[in-house]
């Protein structure tokens, strides 16, 4: 059973700081959602605030039709998946998973063995079959994480939160966790929402992703619309490597210095701005027209990625480059560079 | 042991014998320190309480069973344990709830609650004892109205209680704050989200996970409970066989050059120190995973 989640005009202050000002969303049933941010950004607090463990100072959480300032923390059914887990320590796998179940009003408690069939089918779910009698501490840091996600699953939550999952985690674990994550939401289909400040993360596993910064949500979109279409410069430059180009937009023609560099622009927007180029978004050309001559000033490769460092003229900092063929330019070669794809935000 | 692995061996001897040097720890110096540590610890605390053991014994053993079981100690040992049993539970529950509050929630004049929890550590005894002569002494604040209603505080049983629930109500809260404070509050919001009471909650997820601190801190609490002088002898008046717990029985059979006495009473206390501190270090000992966790320092 997965509800829709419809979050209004949310304020949130702590003392002082302001960790939420005017945040509104809309999650639809079984959507899984990441909450894209830095740290200090409040996506975290807004993770709480869904779940009801932070009250708003304004606006509202709706489940569905619900208000959930009406119902109790338990009534909201809530699974949340804590950052570092908070497997409690003194239990079993399976008290630990168990415990939601046991913790129901006695009329509604399911008896001893369904409660024990349901640790079971859980634990098969999360790929822990027959760990029911170790403790967290004898677990690696993945198998806390499927326990902690299989105890949230036991009380069938209307809503599934995750505060960074895969934070604590090795690079390696956290690759195949997220696959993992992505086909359990498949097959059980929960309303998710998930914290996270890895946007490679964010994009890869989420149907759509919301990024926050200071209070503040500065776009919600697919994972394609968020990162080729980036809302503002913030977006822009926290999900990836970009360069910056001051250009001067005249007609449908951005022009950098006297240079016209990109052309076929459909906004509107005359005068002075900001051209943000991705590294994969500059391309070794021949010909000559909107193209940025520079010079390959340095070659570096990052795993599969080959780049280069070019600089170019009136520029203070030197353009990345990521070089698409196995021919890789010379040090100190000249070349010219053309712009497949730029975001251009007016300047500030 | 391969070839390759012989160079290798020495070079990290050498390697420990150069960091020595570097820190200027020659055999000496720890000879050194070590004598003069186990020295001290010999001279002022193992010799005194081996002195008290002699000294009781010094008569022989039915000179030992007649000083504990004459009807004055008999008493002084029944008026500890019924201090004790009440002032320790009673600083349970509330050191328990304190530690709780300061642990859990931000609220104002945190900062002065702590400084206020160390508060009987700060003052001396007998300044502890007189404060409740002055509230609730013959001359004291609500003295007459006690004298009224026939209430008794000072120079019984309540007065002792009193007295002793202050002195010793700090033990178990500093325990539980730095451990509490440790684990944070995560797994509590993850037994509210998952639908337990606030009860249920405290039950099985908090007081599970600081039982080692908790029972730590009793085991403080009672020992001092039990063996605390300077409060308790200001509102106790000393009275033989109806006020006067054991430290104050020992004192007074001292006093009246009855030694072999006072020392086989005062072997009791010494008892149970070694009691408390052999359970202590039981605990350290058997749960060392879980203890290490919990400590502050």
């Amino acid at each position: 059973m997965s509800v829709s989640v419809t979050i209004e005009s949310i304020e949130k202050r702590f003392d002082a700081f302001a960790a939420l000002r005017g945040v509104s969303l809309d999650i639809q049933p079984a959507e899984l959602v990441a909450l894209l941010g830095p740290s200090g950004s409040g996506k975290t607090t807004l993770l709480r605030l869904i779940a009801g463990l932070e009250q708003a100072d304004q606006g509202r959480v709706l489940f569905g039709e619900t208000d959930m300032r009406d119902l109790s923390l338990r009534d909201r059914r809530i699974g949340f998946v804590f950052q570092h887990y908070a497997l409690f320590r003194t239990m079993t796998v399976g008290e630990n998973v168990a415990f939601g179940l046991k913790s129901r009003p006695r009329g509604q408690r399911p008896d001893d063995a369904e409660i024990r069939k349901r640790v079971g089918d859980l634990l098969e779910l999360v790929q822990l079959p027959g760990l029911d009698k170790r403790y967290p501490s004898q677990l690696s840091g993945g198998q806390r994480q499927r326990v902690a996600l299989a105890r949230a699953l036991a009380i069938e939550p209307r809503v599934l939160l995750l505060d960074e999952p895969f934070g604590a985690l090795d690079a390696r674990v956290r690759k195949d966790l997220r696959a993992w994550l992505r086909d359990l939401h498949r097959r059980t289909g929960h309303t998710t929402v998930f914290v996270t400040h890895d946007q490679e993360e964010a994009l890869e596993l989420a149907d759509r992703v919301a990024i926050l910064n200071d209070g503040r949500i500065e776009q919600v979109g697919s994972a394609d619309d968020v990162y080729d279409h980036p809302a503002t410069p913030f977006v822009c430059e926290f999900l990836g490597e970009v360069n910056k180009l001051p250009v001067k937009v005249v007609g449908s023609q951005a022009f950098f210095g006297d240079r016209p560099v990109l052309g076929g622009l459909s906004q509107n927007q005359g005068g002075q701005a900001a051209l943000y180029v991705r590294p994969q978004h500059l391309r070794i050309v021949d010909d000559l027209p909107l193209a940025l001559p520079g010079v390959v000033e340095h070659l570096r490769r990052n795993g599969p990625l080959r780049r280069a460092e070019v600089a170019v003229q009136g520029l203070a900092k030197r353009l990345d480059v990521d070089l698409a063929s196995q021919v890789a330019p010379a040090i100190g070669e000249h070349i010219r560079l053309r712009i497949t794809h730029g975001s251009l935000f007016a300047a500030a | 042991m391969s070839d390759a692995a012989l160079p290798q061996f020495r070079t990290d001897t050498a390697q420990k014998r150069d960091t020595r040097r570097v820190r200027g720890e020659g055999v000496v110096v720890q000879a050194v320190l070590i004598t003069i540590s186990l020295a001290f610890l010999a001279l002022f605390l193992l010799l005194p309480l081996v002195s008290v053991f002699v000294e009781a014994g010094a008569r022989g053993w039915t000179a030992y069973m007649a000083a504990v079981t004459e009807p004055d100690a008999v008493a002084a040992i029944h008026l500890t344990l019924l201090v004790a049993g009440i002032a320790v539970p009673f600083n349970v529950v509330v050191g328990i709830a304190a530690a709780w509050a300061i642990a859990k929630f931000a609220f104002r004049g945190k900062n002065l609650l702590i400084s206020l929890i160390d508060l009987p550590f700060s003052v001396s005894p007998v300044i502890s004892g007189l404060v409740f002569v002055l509230l609730f002494g013959a001359q004291g604040y609500f003295g007459a109205w006690l004298k009224a209603h026939d209430v008794q505080i000072i120079f019984a049983l309540p007065g002792l209680v009193l007295a002793t629930v202050f002195v010793t109500f700090p033990f178990v809260a500093r325990e539980l704050i730095p451990h509490m404070q440790s684990l944070g509050s995560a797994d509590e919001e993850a037994a509210l989200t998952l639908g337990a009471s606030g009860w249920r909650t405290f039950l099985t997820i908090t007081l599970p996970n600081v039982k080692w601190s908790l029972f730590y801190g009793v085991l403080l609490c009672n020992a001092r409970a039990m063996g605390e002088f300077g409060a308790v002898a200001v509102v106790s008046g000393k009275i033989r066989g109806l006020t006067n717990t054991m430290p104050l029985h020992v004192e007074i059979l001292y006093n009246e050059y009855m030694s072999a006495a006072a020392f086989a009473v005062a072997s009791l206390l010494a008892g149970l120190a070694l009691v408390t501190l052999a359970l202590k270090t039981l605990l350290e000992w058997h749960y060392s995973d879980s203890i290490a966790a919990s400590r502050r320092h």
